[in-house]
């Protein structure tokens, strides 16, 4: 499970590319990009809250996207810090779902060095493809 | 490529991309910049505004201010204006943190008062005004509160005590833009920015105390018409937005937008990002109701911050704030759309004008400025990075070309990646402080981001809007204490 931030792109915004050996591995490693744009120390966040993640989306990188914001979502409405634990994605009829589980725990300023805050997953030079180890996202976030 | 020469050369200043240069362009670009700062923009920018320039309804040309950078969908720096019948409306060309925009207050104290005092100001200001990742605030809303402020904007921190009624005066649209529909907005907005009123969020968002030198002073006459009267003066800048709000705002519309714009509306975009709907349809003016609720949240969230910095330098002064004269210039948004009227080819036009990064510069006499600046033109607040300088402008009658539009702040050119790579904040802030700029932050990594040298010289960026006419100089500030967000 891996990403890495790009020094090249997005001058005013954070630009990364996630991979994983399979969909539910780079799912995982982006949830983890985003959540490290804004804490510097991820391993400081401590599983005290779980919160189940039920999305559907007509497009599977659509999904991630969703996804995404659901993190940047919890961050704001409940100061939650999550990391997804687990992760299932299907394709029911012609739609893609997912099902996860995310833990982690309230924002505490202590313990949790900050970095940026993240505004949204920006839709621009976004894309989730399968390559030959496995797959890739790119993703532009708005800070 | 060398891209300055796909760009014909109109004058010094105005550089443009013709039609020919990409394929659906409907109208060319134009990019307004001196030669040295169209040579220190990347190529992003010119992909961008491009880009911008085939969707529908776009008028006369799409623009990019002297700031202009590599965005999203529009550059930041974008502007558009687009007809009402025919165009669409695009978040992507507004941005996800609508109404982004800056304030400034003045003060009658000057910095030989004010230095000894500096650093616990700047201290109880960070304390007061929280900063950074998920910040919360201390106004407390049940959601029909929070809807009835959505609709009222800062009109409505007012009439709750936070604030005078001469702010909604010097306020874009009184602090209070019409049509904001409540009901327009999803609920997961309301959960993302119920509690972040009076908060500056992080990024290049700061709180700025700053000192007009007589030397920095280029327009004395309209200096004093803005409040700028006394020999280094002190005054109070700050730049934020709709926070949380806002942005689920933006993120909810363009999935929405997506879902419809080739299947329903036929619209087709060379970005995802600009997905778009007609202005004229129920997604279009959805939107806009809904964005209208972010441009007030944002009203709102800057008259609570002003709240809060006028109890804070009431409490390190002793004296109150009217004592102090701690008025408002005036408050700018950065990213909207707002329907105006504008003369194209000598006719007048309603046209719905995309900002992003990019500054209202209404000249003399236009309607919709306070009554006291009308003969003199609008105020425009431009920050530049916290280590060099910001100013005050006033717009002009040649800002017509570009829809009264001109820049908004620096523009970087380094990425937050490569910035955060070569420098500490700790040794930033302790270089800054010898300097004599006092700095507090939300994080010390955000801080290495926003360094001076990640940033165009904000002078140059200036002095182009001056020389392509979009707006002109009345005073240059230098920066004494920060908050950074």
């Amino acid at each position: 499970m891996s990403y890495r931030f790009i020094e090249e792109e997005a001058t005013a915004d954070i630009a990364f590319e996630a991979r994983g050996k399979d969909l539910q591995e780079v799912f995982r490693s982006a949830g983890d990009a985003v959540m490290n744009v804004m804490i510097d120390n991820l391993d400081a966040i401590e599983p005290r809250e779980s919160r189940f993640l039920e999305l559907d989306s007509e497009a599977l990188d659509l999904l991630l996207l969703d996804l995404l914001q659901s993190l940047i979502y919890y961050k704001d409405a409940e100061q939650l810090l999550l990391r997804i634990t687990q992760v299932e994605i299907g394709k029911f009829n012609e739609s893609w779902r997912l099902r996860a589980m995310g833990r982690g725990e309230h924002l505490d300023h202590e313990r949790h060095h900050q970095l940026v805050d993240v505004k949204a997953v920006t839709l621009h030079n976004f894309s989730l493809e399968q390559a030959d180890d496995g797959w890739r996202a790119h993703v532009i976030l708005d800070v | 490529m060398d891209i300055v020469h796909a760009l014909e050369k109109i004058s010094d200043t105005v550089w443009e991309l013709p039609v020919t240069y990409k394929e659906g362009m409907r109208v060319p670009a134009r990019i307004f910049a001196t030669e040295r700062l169209i040579r220190d923009m990347d190529e992003t920018v010119y992909e961008q505004i491009s880009n911008v320039a085939t969707l529908p309804g776009v008028t006369k040309y799409a623009m990019c201010m002297p700031d202009g950078h590599s965005g999203y969908g529009f550059p930041i720096g974008g502007v558009a204006a687009m007809d009402v019948k025919t165009g669409v409306i695009s978040p992507g060309g507004i941005g996800f943190d609508i109404n982004c925009g800056m304030r400034l207050v003045t003060t009658n104290l000057t910095w030989d008062e004010v230095k000894p005092h500096v650093n616990r100001l700047v201290d109880r200001l960070a304390q007061r005004v929280p900063a950074g990742v998920g910040s919360t605030g201390f106004v407390r809303l049940n959601r029909d509160e929070f809807r009835t402020m959505l609709e009222e904007g800062a009109r409505w921190c007012v009439r709750k005590g936070y604030g005078w009624e001469e702010d909604l005066e010097l306020t874009e649209e009184s602090g209070c833009i019409m049509g904001a529909d409540a009901s327009a907005v999803s609920e997961q907005a309301i959960s993302r920015g119920i509690n972040q009123i009076g908060t500056l969020g992080s990024g290049n968002h700061y709180l700025e105390i700053q000192v007009a030198s007589p030397e920095n002073v280029f327009d004395k006459k309209v200096a004093g018409s803005f409040g700028i009267t006394i020999p280094n003066q002190v005054v109070v800048m700050f730049h934020c937005g709709s926070r949380g709000f806002g942005h689920q705002v933006a993120s909810d519309s363009l999935q929405v937008f997506l879902k419809v714009m080739e299947s329903k509306y036929g619209i087709k975009i060379l970005d995802r990002e600009l997905a778009s709907a007609p202005f004229d349809s129920p997604e279009g003016k959805k939107y806009f109701a809904a964005m209208k609720c972010a441009l007030n949240m944002s009203f709102a969230n800057r008259q609570v911050i002003l709240y809060r910095i006028r109890e804070v330098f009431s409490e390190v002064f002793g004296r109150s704030a009217e004592d102090m004269a701690m008025h408002m210039v005036y408050d700018v948004a950065h990213n909207t759309a707002k329907l105006e009227r504008h003369l194209v080819d000598g006719k007048e036009r309603e046209l719905l004008v995309h900002r992003k990064g990019a500054t209202r510069a209404f000249g003399p006499g236009l309607p919709g400025l306070p009554a006291r600046y009308r003969d003199i033109g609008q105020p425009v607040i431009i920050g530049g990075s916290m280590e060099t300088g910001s100013y005050l402008l006033v717009g002009v009658p040649e800002g017509a070309q570009s829809f009264y539009s001109t820049a908004h702040g620096s523009g970087r050119t380094m990425s937050r990646t490569r910035a955060r790579k070569l420098w500490r904040g700790q040794a930033l802030q302790s270089d800054m402080e010898s300097r004599g700029i006092y700095v507090r932050t939300a994080s010390w990594s955000g801080l290495a981001e926003e360094a001076g040298r990640a940033y165009k010289s904000i002078d140059d960026v200036v002095a182009a809007t001056e020389l392509a006419g979009l707006s002109r100089r009345v005073v240059r500030f230098i920066p004494v204490g920060n908050v950074k967000g």
